[in-house]
């Protein structure tokens, strides 16, 4: 179980971060959705893993549970990354309807001579 | 806290608290401002003075406010005798200067900027000379940097005032930055960073090996401050400021922070070689120099910046000595260039203000002209000089004195020699200042009419000369027992030397040096035509030349790595970001050995094996497909689903139910924004470069899995105990999580939901601007409508969203009820109603399901943050703190009975927030469309049969 969950987290990151290094916004975001998932699944694994323990409180006697608090903190993580998502998707939908075009790098100066290209 | 103690922390904040009033009052008036300025400063002498008597008695006032005691940082001042003096200096001068400043700015210049900075550095020095804390002290040594740069460059319409202010800011702040250094390790010597603490373990210091570091980084910090060689340069060039400026910086109070704090260190770092010939000769060299300079400056505020560096060197002479006698000099010393120096100033201000030229090649022949100009002047001027009569005279006999008992190396001449030079020099100078612009033939090409100034302008000046003669005539008996309270300060208690602060001192070797000194200074003067112009022909380095070529040089420096690492790639910035990333983490893991694993590998059932494919599949397939945007979209939903199911195997109910609401907005919010972004990415990186990209991203995800794994199998001491332990006793609920969420960490929580509503607000008001910008053109132009379904708003999904719509909030309003017991609570709730709003807005189109909204999303936002807000302070009523939770039950008898908690009401918070912030990004997105030009639909949906069937015209 300890290796999918692994191999899981190194392939996401690996491919979040073969995204981010990409040249135009939405793989980036696309990147940063991956690390996303990544690091929510790192963080939760940080509490250990267990099959059938969820830390809900039984009534009867003393159970044994799952740590709560890396989920609690994974929980709030995953509403926030979404909130970073959101904020990334205007920024780069700002930039493309500003200037024209979704590259995340500052075009060298040789580049501003040539026409626009059109993406439509 | 004892009543000094209250009126020593009032009155170091009042200058603070004081500078917010001039901004106030200067619409009342200039001289309205003035006073209303002038108060703090009144105030906090008044209170000086009150607590002067105990402090002369010998008492030391202390008071002490813990502010950061986890790093030794405490609001602790104390008033001894250095102290009191000078405070009382940069009391009494700060009051005289604003008097004078009334009278000397002009109209155009905002006097309550003025006043403003003004009192801002005057609180920054006071906060020097009474800080018991030398953290404390290193905060207000920077802040009397920064003031100063923003008096020096008052004037920002002066180029010269605007680089004055910046090198001074250079050289003064740099020095403060080695000195943090020193004190640091000071402080680490002693063990602690209290000073009193500190003064106490001289020997300690100066016997630790630590201690030539420190001396050097707190010199520096020193020497740049009080302008010492090879940091002299900057003074003369802070002369750019308005003249009450140079006047109070320059004579008085920050110049003579470098020489404060050499007073303050002198019991603990005096008395050793190193001290000595570091700090001994550096202010002989720049007593020297500086003297030597100003005898051939024109300007006349150059004139007197230079022999403030030269008295500056005297001192910081006299301290380096290392002698109590010579330590007590220093004392009266600052006492009498304060009064003389500051004077000077402001007749030079005076002598500006009437005349329009400082250059004293076009002055001369005032003393008819100005005569009360010409008597404080010369009073100053003579005092300068160390004439008998006048205060000047009496420091600089015994500073020659002192000097004629040191050696230097094993040479019996040359201090005294050089001391002798310093004061001829100085000679020289003084009476070229009364000589060349008060003297001589009046002439008749003054660039303006000479005239003495108003009363107002004269006054402060006119005050410090009678101290001038006053301490002249009568020195013990003015300031005798300050001089013995401040100098007992200084050497640290214990004895005071023999000494007599009287004019006659009989036949001494000093009295030899004084009369060569004056004879030699009045030859010079006297010569000083043929001297200028050999010192004009002679060459010799400009520092400000080589001060700009050193900074030209740094920027320059600075410039090439930041365009070497910053070329505006932001896909470099992030391969440079990983592979350090990377890079550190491969260091970690082989510096540190990794304990054997305590816990078993798990097994893997089939199902979960197939999860974990469908997840490594949907991983890979998202990057192999990025190119066509929407299958990578459609793609990247499979991993979110399958995260979410290997949630709730591995016993995270809550996040399941998070991630999968989370997934289906974030996916909506995407096709929204992909809706007018390009559909395809072309191909741009060169096959090197995706090999590049994929040799790090492949490290990168190695090294995050390896650790993921090896952390696994590794068990560790966690508080979670705590919380399993004390969910359902203190915080009344079953399901620890959501316990952990509104109350074991409800401040985080809070905080977080605080950053959601602000990334909520964020999109709204970037799209509110991009629909103001140059981009509305752009959307305006753009044909979107080829992308269009021609069934838009189908009928079977208007219908199946309206019957789900009550379903769905249903389902919303259960999972937040049972949160606090069973998996859920306000986030998912929030989540999951505002999927069930999104589906009528998808269903219908945004415009007709915005026209049925009741309530203003932002509205909605803000309610949540206030209700979890007042619910945490609610707390307080309680007596309790921030967020403490409150529970109990009530029996109702149809529904049996059921816990009301506060918590409730926090998750309440949480739920409107989400559901406000996710509904305001989407509605946001959605509002580009409509300013497409999207039709916007008055009907639900596009075909409505019910609607047709009674349509006469249609017939059907």
């Amino acid at each position: 179980m300890e290796i999918v969950v692994a191999s899981s987290v190194a392939v996401l990151t690996a491919g979040g971060v073969y995204l981010i290094l990409r040249l135009r916004t939405f793989p980036v975001i696309l990147g940063l959705a991956l690390l996303s998932y990544a690091v929510n699944i790192f963080l939760f694994a940080s509490g250990r893993l267990a099959t059938g323990l969820p830390p809900v409180l039984s009534r009867y006697g003393d159970a044994t549970y799952t740590d709560p608090l890396p989920q609690a903190l994974v929980l709030t993580a995953i509403v926030i990354s979404f909130g970073m998502t959101a904020v990334l998707v205007i920024v780069a939908l700002g930039a493309f309807l500003e200037s024209g075009t979704d590259r995340i790098d500052i075009a060298p100066r040789e580049d501003d001579a040539e026409p626009r290209e059109s993406h439509r | 806290m004892s009543r000094e103690g209250v009126f020593l922390l009032v009155m170091s904040a009042l200058p603070f608290l004081g500078a917010l009033i001039p901004g106030l009052m200067i619409r009342a008036g200039r001289t309205a401002c003035a006073t209303f300025a002038a108060v703090p400063t009144a105030l906090a002498l008044t209170m000086l003075l009150i607590l002067a008597p105990s402090v002369m008695q010998g008492e030391v006032i202390r008071v002490e406010l813990d502010w950061l005691p986890q790093l030794g940082l405490s609001v602790s001042f104390f008033l001894d005798g250095l102290g009191l003096l000078f405070a009382g200096m940069i009391l009494g001068v700060g009051l005289l200067v604003t008097l004078y400043a009334r009278f000397y700015l002009s109209s155009d210049d905002p006097m309550g900027q003025f006043y403003t900075y003004l009192l801002l550095f005057q609180g920054a020095m006071l906060g020097i000379v009474l800080s018991d804390n030398i953290l404390l002290l290193l905060i207000f040594w920077e802040l009397t940097s920064l003031s100063s740069f923003l008096l020096i460059g008052y004037w920002k319409h002066l180029p010269e005032g605007r680089q004055g202010a910046r090198m001074a800011l250079a050289v003064t702040g740099g020095g403060g930055l080695a000195m943090i250094g020193g004190m640091l390790i000071l402080g680490n010597i002693a063990g602690s960073y209290n000073l009193t603490d500190i003064l106490s373990q001289g020997d300690a210091i100066r016997a630790s090996e630590w201690y030539l570091p420190a001396l050097i980084l707190i010199l520096l910090g020193a020497f740049t401050k009080s302008a010492q060689f090879p940091f002299h340069f900057w003074l003369p060039h802070a002369m750019a400021a308005p003249t009450p400026v140079s006047a109070y910086l320059h004579s008085a109070t920050m110049v003579k922070a470098g020489v404060f704090l050499l007073a303050r260190m002198w019991p603990v770092l005096a008395g050793t070689d190193a001290w000595f010939y570091i700090v001994a000769t550096t202010g002989l060299v720049t007593m020297v120099l500086g003297a030597l300079i100003a005898l051939f400056k024109n300007d006349l505020k150059a004139l007197l910046a230079y022999s403030t560096v030269s008295h500056l060197g005297l001192l910081t002479m006299l301290l380096g000595f290392g002698t109590k006698f010579a330590a007590i000099v220093a004392v009266f010393h600052i006492i009498n260039h304060l009064t003389f120096k500051a004077a000077l100033f402001m007749t030079a201000g005076i002598v500006d203000h009437a005349v329009h030229s400082r250059d004293i090649k076009r002055l001369g022949g005032l003393r008819h002209l100005m005569p009360i100009t010409f008597v404080i002047g010369t009073v100053a001027a003579l005092s300068m000089a160390g004439i008998p009569l006048f205060n000047g005279f009496l420091s600089k006999e015994m500073m020659l004195d002192e000097a004629a008992r040191t050696g230097w190396a094993g040479s019996a001449w040359v201090v005294p020699a050089l001391a002798t030079l310093g004061a001829l020099l100085s000679v020289a100078y003084s009476f070229r200042f009364i000589m060349h612009v008060f003297f001589g033939p009046v002439r008749d090409d003054y660039p303006a009419e000479p005239h003495d100034p108003p009363f107002g302008l004269w006054a402060a000046p006119a005050l410090l000369v009678v101290g001038v003669v006053v301490i002249g005539l009568v020195p013990a008996l003015i300031v005798g027992p300050l001089v013995a309270v401040a100098g007992g300060a200084v050497i640290g208690g214990g004895e005071l030397p023999y000494y007599s602060l009287k004019i006659w001192h009989g036949v001494t070797p000093a009295l030899f040096m004084s009369a060569a000194a004056i004879l030699g200074g009045l030859a010079l003067l006297w010569r000083h035509a043929s001297l200028d112009r050999a010192w004009s022909l002679a060459p010799r380095p400009e520092a400000k030349v080589i001060f700009d070529r050193l900074i030209a040089a740094a920027v320059s420096l600075a410039r090439r790595i930041t365009d070497g690492a910053h070329d505006g790639a932001m896909s470099r910035y992030l391969a440079i970001f990983v592979v350090a990333t990377v890079a550190l983490g491969a260091v970690a893991w082989t510096g540190g050995g990794t304990p054997p694993p305590t816990r078993g590998l798990q097994p893997v059932p089939l199902v979960v094996a197939i999860g974990w494919a469908l997840l490594l599949l949907g991983a890979v397939s998202v990057v192999v497909t990025h190119r066509s945007r929407f299958l990578a979209l459609v793609l990247i939903s499979i991993i979110g689903l399958m995260i979410s199911a290997g949630f709730v195997y591995l016993s995270a109910p809550d996040l399941a139910l998070t991630q999968i609401s989370v997934e289906t907005v974030t996916i909506m919010l995407l096709l929204l924004a992909l809706h007018f972004l390009p559909k395809t990415t072309p191909i741009e990186s060169s096959w090197f470069r995706r090999i590049r990209d994929g040799v790090i991203a492949a490290a990168a995800g190695g090294g995050v899995g390896a650790l993921a794994y090896v952390f696994m199998l590794r068990d560790v001491d966690t508080i979670s105990g705590y919380h399993l332990a004390n969910s359902y006793v203190g915080g009344g609920g079953t399901n620890v999580v959501n316990v952990i969420l509104v109350d074991f960490r409800g401040y985080d929580t809070y905080g977080e939901i605080i950053v959601l509503a602000i990334a909520g607000l964020v999109i709204f008001a970037a799209i509110e601007a991009l629909l103001r910008g140059p981009a509305a053109a752009r959307i305006r132009n753009t044909n979107y409508a080829q992308d269009r379904s021609r069934d838009r708003h189908p009928l079977m999904m208007v219908v199946a969203t309206r019957v789900m719509m009550p379903i769905a909030i249903m389902v919303g309003v259960y999972i937040f009820l049972r949160g606090h017991n069973q998996p859920g609570g306000g986030f998912v709730a929030g989540l999951v109603v505002s999927i069930a709003l999104l589906m009528q807005y998808m269903a219908s189109g945004f415009a007709w399901a915005q026209a049925r909204q009741r309530v203003e999303y932002h509205t909605m936002i803000g309610w949540g943050v206030l209700i979890a807000g007042l619910t945490g302070a609610a707390a307080w009523l309680a007596g309790r703190p921030f967020l403490t939770s409150a529970f109990g039950y009530v029996h109702l008898p149809p529904i049996e009975e059921f816990e009301l908690a506060t918590a409730m009401a926090f998750d309440l918070g949480v739920f409107l927030a989400v559901l406000g912030a996710v509904m305001l990004m989407l509605y946001s997105l959605s509002r580009i469309a409509r300013y497409a030009g999207e039709s916007t639909n008055l009907e639900p949906m596009d075909f409505d049969p019910t609607e047709r069937k009674t349509d006469p015209k249609e017939g059907v």
